[in-house]
């Protein structure tokens, strides 16, 4: 199993063999942290100019207005057309463009094979073809800007009728077509490299719950990718051949007959499209979740709390998350019965969520805790992700779903979960795993000010959203001042418009700082957290191959303080 | 720095820790994902069906001769394949290259036979557009097809290798002649579930 044995390949990469089209997972995984760091970006900026739209309704756009063309923002002014156009760029460039790629394609990439002590992925190829697929995806996602009729308006969720009336929505569904391969491509990778390339010793039960969230993902990845694909292609065929899956009899628009046979099923979309959509919720908190834990566990310096029942816990979040779908769907006219039993489920769900959660809190009791950068961001991940989690249960149940569901309940709850959860844990992890990725720390007063910054800015973006939707105002909508029952709250739409800037504002620093530490940044030993596992028993940056010898493990994952030890941790790879 | 490994090494070997080969694992999690796939699709067609008013039976709507032809061809071709993998495993090359060949033939002839009941349904001007029935029927079929061309780009392919000593000699031919077979299988199951869903029942 050792690669270095044997004498061939021994030639010097090019430029382009070691930095663009490279092989190595680690390169690879590097190249989808920065474009899906970059990509995060651009799905913000999207944001930042509809937030304008929603504070401040009906004025120009300060600095950016006039640069739009005139149809899309007359006079400075955002057009109805356009603040759709964004909204649905905004969902499908943040979850499938920036936060999956990120957590799975960049993490997963560079991590994942270092914890069980392989020298790359099963596939090397393959990992270079999927992020070379996921590239040319989200250029072509964002080039739909540029398209006649514009890019897609109809929300990441794309229902129809709607969606198959609206311009814009045949890229939408090519590039996602294209963005499905490539995960398809990177999820069985992982999944063949995590069953088979561990090294000797290293069991499933040593696994660090990091490749274990990773395993679970991938599964999901595997399993809900593909009917969204065929969801997508029964759309393509919708509006490029004019078939009617999804477009009922006796259809009118603006006073014309649709074209089309009709007898179609609009709510057949809904169901596809969520039968994906739920377990890719879980493919963004699951990673994140794993990152958490090995964050807590190296800062806490004692074992995990309840090792067993996080693993336990995630897998039966993954195979609970395909029977929870329609929750999504309660107001949509389904059938009340079919409710109900979605409601139970979501329930179900709910436990190993918070088990996980919990397990993650016990493990702070006792422990001597470094409260370091890392350690910091996983912190602001639990209450956060508490926050975001729990006010997912009035969603879960019918009866107050029907009140809440259209309404800015739904995005706070849905960002508390992603932005304060995810996000936070996916910066907390490049806090962690920099010094592995470059040999070098980042800075940590900046590091500190990104860190209050961006979690007391995130807090006054979606904690109002809460205040607003229990108020009952609506979501989705272009102006929300054109409807009496938005503008008692609508002060708090400033208030979340401001914190978004300032948000943008406080991630500066943590631009500059990770490139300045890049070259710049105080030099770090190979295991400068005193961490326990495989990816700190190799050089940083570890070389092509990444191990000198395969490693032979010999103990779990977290040991911790052990007694009797002279330093209190246990290396995966230590005999003694 | 410049120290490499080679993937082969490990696609190739089955002492991992499943006992299976990374290839093999990996050709059997894509077709776990093709199987949601066709799933979907199969799922659809069952939820347009039931919500439908009105459901043409497949012998009037659809040429089910030509369909019966082409179940035959598509089993045989399954048949040949795997013909096609004992003699690859016997190191016997002619006898591999007669069923691979066999089996590449067989599957242009489904196209074949398949392009021509497109043709017949264009010329009366039927179309994905008709009604929901036929869009699902040249949705599914359609994007069966699709399966079948990558499955004879890849057996054309094996086939083409085998024709050079270093691919037939290398240690994972008989791996990827394994892949292709399992793929083609799976194809082939797929017709056989849309062949009595679409022109049968």
């Amino acid at each position: 199993m050792s690669h270095d044995d044997h004498g061939h390949g021994h030639h010097e990469l090019t430029f382009w063999e070691k930095y663009v089209f490279s092989v190595d997972h680690k390169v690879i995984g590097l190249q989808y942290l920065i474009t899906s760091f970059i990509f995060l970006l651009v799905g913000f900026g999207l944001m930042g100019l509809m937030r304008w739209q929603l504070a401040f309704p009906g004025t120009p756009i300060p600095f950016f207005g006039h640069l739009f063309p005139a149809d899309l923002a007359p006079n400075g002014v955002m057009s109805g057309e356009f603040y759709n156009a964004l909204g649905a760029m905004h969902g499908t460039i943040m979850v499938f463009l920036g936060v999956v790629p990120l957590a799975v394609g960049a993490y997963g990439n560079y991590v994942l094979p270092l914890q069980i002590g392989a020298p790359d992925m099963a596939f090397p190829r393959m990992n270079m073809m999927s992020y070379w697929t996921y590239l040319p995806g989200g250029i072509l996602m964002l080039s739909s800007f540029l398209m006649p009729g514009g890019a897609a308006q109809s929300g990441w969720t794309s229902y129809p009728p709607l969606s198959i009336i609206n311009p814009g929505q045949t890229m939408w569904l090519l590039s996602m077509v294209i963005l499905i391969t490539s995960s398809l491509l990177g999820a069985i990778n992982f999944l063949v490299t995590t069953i088979n390339m561990r090294a000797p010793g290293m069991s499933l039960w040593r696994m660090p719950v990091f490749c274990w969230a990773q395993f679970v993902t991938s599964v999901l990845l595997l399993l809900a990718f593909p009917p969204l694909e065929a969801a997508s292609v029964l759309q393509l065929m919708d509006r490029v051949f004019h078939t009617s899956f999804y477009m009922p009899k006796d259809l009118v628009i603006l006073g014309k007959a649709y074209m089309g046979s009709g007898g179609g099923q609009p709510l057949l979309w809904q169901h596809l499209f969520w039968f994906l959509a739920h377990p890719e919720v879980y493919v963004l908190v699951l990673p994140p979740m794993g990152i958490v834990a090995e964050i807590i566990a190296n800062n806490t310096r004692k074992p995990l709390h309840g090792y067993k029942t996080l693993v336990f816990s995630m897998i039966a979040i993954g195979v609970m998350s395909f029977m929870v779908w329609a929750h999504h769907m309660f107001i949509s006219g389904m059938s009340p019965a079919l409710g109900n039993f979605f409601l139970v489920t979501t329930m179900i769900i709910s436990v190993p969520s918070v088990a996980i959660l919990t397990c993650l809190i016990f493990s702070l009791k006792g422990g001597s805790i470094r409260y370091n950068l890392p350690m910091a961001y996983a912190l602001a991940f639990l209450p956060l992700f508490g926050i975001g989690g729990l006010t997912g249960l009035p969603l879960g149940l019918t009866v107050t779903d029907i009140y809440l569901h259209d309404t800015y309940y739904v995005i706070g709850h849905f960002h508390f979960v992603v932005v304060t959860g995810s996000i936070i844990a996916l910066m907390g992890g490049t806090y962690y795993w920099f010094p592995k990725w470059y040999g070098r720390k980042m800075n940590d007063t900046l590091g500190w000010i990104h860190f209050w910054g961006t979690t007391t800015s995130m807090t006054g973006i979606f904690l109002p959203m809460l205040f607003m939707g229990l108020a009952g105002a609506s979501r989705r909508l272009y102006d929300p001042t054109a409807q009496l029952h938005n503008l008692p709250v609508q002060g708090w739409n400033v208030v979340s418009t401001i914190s978004a800037y300032c948000l943008g504002v406080f991630q500066l620093p943590f631009i500059y700082n990770f490139f300045n530490s890049m070259w710049r940044g105080e030099k770090t030993p190979e295991n400068p957290w005193q961490a326990t596992t495989l990816e700190w028993a190799c050089p940083s940056p570890p070389p092509h191959g990444n191990f000198e010898k395969t490693p032979v493990v010999y103990r779990g994952p977290y040991e911790y303080s052990v007694p009797g030890r002279k330093t209190d941790f246990w290396m995966q790879t230590d005999k003694n | 720095m410049s120290q490499t490994y080679d993937p082969t090494e490990f696609m190739g070997n089955a002492d991992t820790h499943s006992g299976v080969t990374n290839a093999k694992l990996g050709v059997w999690l894509f077709l776990a994902s093709e199987i949601m796939l066709f799933a979907t699709l199969f799922t659809s067609y069952i939820v347009l069906r039931m919500v439908s008013t009105s459901w043409p039976w497949g012998w009037d709507a659809l040429n089910v001769p030509l369909a019966t032809l082409n179940t035959v061809i598509l089993i045989s071709s399954s048949v040949t394949i795997v013909m096609a993998y004992a003699k690859a495993y016997d190191k016997n090359k002619s006898g591999f290259q007669l069923w691979m060949a066999a089996t590449v033939l067989l599957s242009l002839g489904f196209l074949v036979v398949k392009a021509f009941e497109y043709g017949h349904e264009f010329a009366l001007g039927i179309g994905p557009h008709t009604s929901v029935f036929y869009a699902i029927y040249f949705t599914m079929t359609g994007l069966h097809g699709i399966h079948i061309l990558g499955g004879i780009a890849v057996n054309g392919g094996l086939l083409y290798m085998s024709t050079q000593k270093e691919h037939w000699e290398h240690p994972l031919f008989l791996g990827r002649v394994e892949g292709a077979g399992l793929y083609w299988h799976f194809v082939d199951i797929v017709w056989i579930f849309l062949f009595p869903a679409l022109y049968l029942l």
